[in-house]
C-alpha cells in the first residue's frame, strides 16, 4: 500500500482515562499535532467520557439506578481527578491555578483549542450503552458515536495513542 | 502549546497581515518560527526584547 505524506500525518488518540492530568496530556498532544496540520481524532471511551459530558458537574444521569449513581459519582469536566495525589480534588484546582500562573494553557483552554482546530471528537458507543447515556448528554462538538471497527478505519495509516 | 496559540491567532488574520508573537528562548523560539515556515507563513524578523524574551513577526 502506498502511504502518501498527507495520509501519514494523522494522529488518533483513544482517551480512556478521565484523569485530569492524562486529559491535559491527551489534549496537549492533540492540539500540538492539529496546529501543525495533522488530522487528529480523539476517541473518548469509558472514564474519558467524563471529559466531554455536556454537564460539567455531577449529574444523576443514565438509565436506571446503578448507571445514575455511577455517572453521579464520576461527575463531569469539573470533577476530573488527578491520577496521583488527588487530595479529594483539590490538586486539580491547585494545578489549574499553577498552569494559569505559569502561562501554560489550562485544560479548558486546551479543549477550546481542540474545537477551534477542528479536531474530530468521537465517543464510544459501547461505553455509552453501559452507562445508559445518549449523544445529547455530551458536548455538541462530538462528531459521531463510534465502535472499534469505525475507529480502526479512521485511524488507519496514522499513529494511534492510548491514554 | 505555544504554536497552538500562534496558529489560532494566525487563522484570524487575512493574508498579508502580520502577527507579533512574544516568545521565550529555548523550545518556543526554536519551534514556533520553524512550524510557521513549514506551514507556509513568512518570518519577517526575530528581535530580542529583553533577557530571554524575543519578538517574532509572522506574515500570513
Amino acid at each position: 500500500m502506498i502511504i502518501t505524506e498527507k495520509q501519514s500525518k494523522k494522529l488518533s488518540l483513544v482517551v480512556f482515562s478521565g484523569d485530569f492530568d492524562k486529559a491535559v496530556a491527551a489534549f496537549t498532544m492533540a492540539t500540538g499535532a492539529a496546529a501543525v496540520n495533522y488530522e487528529v481524532n480523539m476517541f473518548f471511551t469509558f472514564w474519558g467520557l467524563n471529559i466531554v459530558k455536556l454537564k460539567k458537574g455531577r449529574r444523576f444521569k443514565g438509565k436506571g439506578l446503578p448507571a445514575g449513581m455511577f455517572n453521579f459519582l464520576s461527575g463531569g469536566f469539573k470533577n476530573l481527578p488527578m491520577s496521583r495525589l488527588n487530595f479529594l480534588g483539590t490538586s486539580t484546582k491547585i494545578m489549574t491555578s499553577l498552569m494559569k500562573k505559569r502561562n501554560v494553557a489550562t485544560l479548558k483552554q486546551l479543549t477550546e483549542a481542540a474545537v477551534a482546530l477542528n479536531i474530530n471528537l468521537y465517543i464510544c458507543e459501547m461505553s455509552m450503552v453501559i452507562l445508559g447515556l445518549e449523544k445529547k448528554d455530551f458536548i455538541p462538538e462530538i462528531k459521531e458515536i463510534l465502535g472499534v471497527a469505525k475507529f480502526l478505519e479512521l485511524s488507519e495509516n496514522g499513529r494511534t495513542l492510548f491514554i | 502549546m505555544t504554536f497552538v496559540k500562534t496558529k489560532l491567532e494566525l487563522e484570524k488574520l487575512k493574508t498579508g497581515e502580520i502577527l507579533e508573537v512574544i516568545l521565550s528562548s529555548g523550545e518556543p523560539l526554536e519551534n514556533v518560527p520553524k512550524s510557521a515556515v513549514e506551514q507556509g507563513y513568512r518570518i519577517l524578523g526575530i528581535t530580542r526584547v529583553e533577557g530571554n524574551v524575543y519578538r517574532v513577526e509572522i506574515e500570513k
